[in-house]
């Protein structure tokens, strides 16, 4: 076959030589997994403190799912995980309550539970 | 599916891909700071959605909604930050870090006329070229990272060859 003038030889093996796959540098896969766990962590830690502190004070119990979720929507990924899970549940457990202390308890339950499955990756 | 399970599968996906996303990323924003960036955020706006991801998926690879997620995050920062990529794909550095020296030797010039006509591309054009030889992806990965149907996906990698073909034409006639 006669090449045209001026014709490209075989662009796509020029652009497939052209744009190769770039590596990532070393590190950034651990530092990518440490933020995971650290986010998650940071998560556990807003969520334990505003546990012990919503169970002194009976005002607070009302506002669990709201603050949860404040929480973990603050902290972003691992922590969306637990509170996305957690208000799910309390949708549900709020339909099949009778005692609004009881569903209260469930919730705090839940949200304790859903963030120790995300640590014990 | 359990956490530990959904864990795993996250680990397992970002451990194969990890180097898609940041090839797509560093061709995109051009520097391996602003590309690192990117990459995070991706796989972590990736692990926030991933069980639905996964359940809506049906099986199918999950490497364009990725790269789906990494496109609408550069997007949104340029947008927002009214600001657009500094570094261009032909610079020196970006030739260092994407090829040997062996492949430099070789045809650098040529290399960068590529680089330099694809980085004219209009940027649709130049994201399916990037899915389509620095990632791999087929045309129907292809249109599922970007939104589009096959057959138009089809058309845009062929009309964006033809262009830089166009392009690099011209350049040679004048350089």
């Amino acid at each position: 076959m006669t090449e045209q003038p001026g014709h490209l030889p075989d662009i796509e093996a020029l652009l497939r030589r052209a744009l190769q796959p770039v590596e990532p540098p070393a590190d950034l896969g651990a530092r990518l997994e440490s933020r995971l766990s650290t986010i998650t962590d940071m998560a556990a830690e807003e969520l334990e403190g505003w546990e012990l502190s919503a169970m002194r004070d009976p005002r607070e119990w009302p506002t669990i799912p709201r603050a949860a979720a404040a929480a973990a929507i603050g902290t972003a990924a691992g922590a969306g995980l637990v509170v996305l899970r957690v208000r799910a549940g309390h949708r549900k457990r709020r339909r099949n309550a009778g005692d609004p202390l009881e569903l209260v308890e469930d919730t705090l339950r839940a949200a304790v539970d859903e963030t120790r499955k995300l640590l014990d990756r | 599916m359990d956490k530990a399970e959904l864990d795993r599968a996250f680990s397992e996906l970002y451990r194969a891909h990890l180097r898609d996303v940041y090839s797509y990323a560093y061709y995109r924003v051009g520097d391996h700071h602003d590309a690192e960036d990117l990459t995070e955020q991706t796989f972590l706006q990736a692990y926030r959605h991933f069980e639905r991801a996964l359940a809506e998926s049906d099986g199918r690879p999950l490497r364009p909604w990725l790269i789906r997620i990494a496109h609408n995050l550069a997007a949104n920062h340029y947008r927002d930050r009214s600001r657009r990529p500094q570094t261009h794909l032909d610079d020196a550095d970006v030739l260092r870090t994407t090829h040997t020296t062996e492949d430099l030797a070789e045809g650098r010039d040529e290399l960068r006329r590529i680089l330099a006509g694809v980085t004219e591309l209009p940027d649709d054009r130049r994201e399916a070229l990037v899915m389509r030889f620095a990632l791999g992806m087929d045309n129907r990965e292809i249109a599922r990272a970007m939104g589009r149907s096959d057959g138009a996906t089809k058309v845009l990698i062929h009309r964006a060859i033809k262009q830089l073909e166009e392009i690099v034409r011209t350049q040679g006639a004048t350089a």
